[in-house]
């Protein structure tokens, strides 16, 4: 594991971020509420630079006619094709075409769930972007890779 | 929209397949660039009316707002014009990091559905020489289609007499949302014009004829309407096969562009099992439909079908008959856009793939071979 000191705390306000390239990957930095997240820069699906994509939120519909709309700013939409991801963890929300094994068994009609259990009640996508951990050290945002 | 700058552009290909890309598309940026090229009536025409056409949307297309033009988030060249309207960025984002070998730009500029015949006719030359000046004569690897008013035959049929003797024209385009199905007699002369110039008919989705996408009618949603543009080219396939359009036209030869392939093999069997028990109907049918099809009709391959097995791709190749029918693209700057590094990592054979990505469309518009 190496640590990659990437940016100072105060260069990426909350709802901000900042894409590096670093030992040979571009990588998006994000802030959200204070906390420090990455994630690849490169859609699993069709290659795009998903972190250069709209931050959303999530709408979810538990019956026709309701809407309900979560994780404000915490959701990337990828600038080619839309597919969601979770900026936390990295996880999507649709089904990838490359996982063939998996996308039969994730059962995707039933919808997918986000980190938080209690408030959406969901199964997870089959599907992961690959994530980084980030810790905020002193003043400087540090990348672990 | 938000623009981020972008530290991840495609790396560079060094190796990988060549590759020819049958559907980019230009954008005319604005109204003022094209009056450059209409002349004052209808630069007047412009400002006083503007834009008349057959269904409800009349400055604006029914598509989702929240991604005007439909295009890739991060495609927006530096000037914040519309993307595709930039040949300078077009180079830098899509030509020089993928190191295509041919495009072929399909302007979609509406001039094809307007009420007014004679204001079509003259948009159509206005960005037709647009298309000359600003893309053509600026770039050896671009190629286009020639814009048509194409529910008026005769001013169509002008417009590619006017234009076809220019080497950077390669097919003539039309939209398959038509007033009438594109095998109607109201659409012949058009035929006829571009097998004299050797021009293909490229079909590109899209298009506001002002009949519903569906045979039941207009859905609510836009993914109703995105899938079922695959109807509409359904319609323009059983159309022209069973109007007899191969048969009067022999050398014609016909390209749907972004409507889908894995729907094929099944219209193909439909068609041949009812073309045994209603040849009477249609007698000038000298061949089985599915055997124009092969002959005639070149389909590309974004946005191509995802599969939950990759591999299905293979079967449906293996239905078609033919592996010489797909030709690729990416559909740059729009939103379903398609890479050609990524897009076929499905197991595809090496022969298979160079068909598709250069040859069929190398040989369908006679381009030199660069190797």
């Amino acid at each position: 594991m190496q640590k990659y000191v990437v940016a100072t705390a105060d260069e990426i306000p909350p709802g901000q971020r900042k894409i590096i390239k670093i030992a040979g990957k571009s990588i998006g930095i994000f802030n959200i509420n204070g906390e420090f997240f990455a994630i690849r820069n490169r859609c699993p699906h069709g290659g795009a630079p998903l972190c250069e994509g709209v931050l959303s939120g999530f709408v979810q519909s538990p019956v026709p006619g309701e809407y309900t709309y979560t994780r404000k700013g915490e959701i990337i939409r990828c600038p080619w094709h839309q597919w969601e991801f979770d900026v936390k963890t990295g996880q999507s929300w649709v089904d990838p075409v490359k996982t063939r094994v998996r996308s039969y068994e994730a059962k995707i009609e039933q919808g997918c769930s986000l980190v938080n259990p209690a408030e959406i009640e969901l199964e997870k996508g089959p599907f992961a972007a690959e994530t980084f951990s980030v810790s905020l050290d002193k003043d400087y945002v540090v990348l672990e890779i | 929209m938000m623009m981020i700058n972008s530290v991840a552009k495609e790396a560079k290909r060094k190796t990988g397949n060549r590759f020819i890309d049958c559907d980019i598309h230009n954008e005319v940026p604005s109204n003022e660039v094209l009056k450059q090229y209409l002349p004052l009536r209808w630069r007047k025409y412009m400002d006083m009316v503007g834009l008349r056409s057959y269904h409800g949307f009349v400055q604006s297309v029914p598509y989702p707002k929240g991604n005007p033009g439909g295009t890739r988030a991060d495609a927006w060249p530096p000037n914040g014009q519309i993307p595709g309207s930039d040949l300078k960025f077009m180079q830098e984002q899509l030509l020089d990091p993928l190191n295509l070998e041919y495009g072929i730009l399909n302007c979609l500029y509406r001039v094809g559905e307007q009420l007014n015949d004679e204001y079509g006719a003259a948009l159509a030359r206005a960005v037709n020489d647009w298309q000359i000046a600003e893309w053509l004569d600026k770039e050896p690897r671009l190629r286009a289609s020639i814009v048509i008013p194409y529910e008026n035959a005769d001013m169509a049929v002008e417009e590619i007499n006017r234009v076809a003797s220019h080497s950077g024209f390669v097919q003539v385009l039309i939209m398959p949302r038509t007033r009438e199905p594109m095998g109607r007699r109201k659409y012949w002369k058009i035929y006829e014009a571009a097998e004299n110039h050797g021009l293909p008919i490229a079909v590109h989705f899209g298009g506001l004829g002002g009949n519903a996408i569906t045979s039941s009618g207009f859905p609510s949603y836009y993914i109703e309407d995105h899938t079922s543009m695959a109807q509409a080219f359904q319609c323009q396939v059983i159309s022209m096969v069973c109007e007899g359009i191969f048969e009067r036209f022999p050398n014609l030869q016909v390209v749907m562009l972004e409507g889908g392939f894995a729907w094929m093999p099944s219209l193909m069997w439909r068609l041949d099992k009812h073309w045994k028990r209603l040849n009477e109907e249609v007698p000038f049918l000298k061949r089985k439909p599915s055997e124009y099809i092969r002959r005639h009709m070149h389909f590309t391959t974004q946005p191509i079908e995802e599969p939950p097995v990759p591999e299905y791709l293979l079967q449906v190749i293996e239905h078609l008959g033919s592996d010489d029918m797909l030709m690729f693209a990416t559909d740059y700057p729009h939103w379903d856009y398609d890479s050609p590094d990524l897009t076929f990592d499905a197991k595809f054979p090496e022969k298979l793939k160079q068909k598709f990505f250069y040859k069929n469309a190398q040989s369908l518009y006679r381009f030199p071979d660069k190797e």
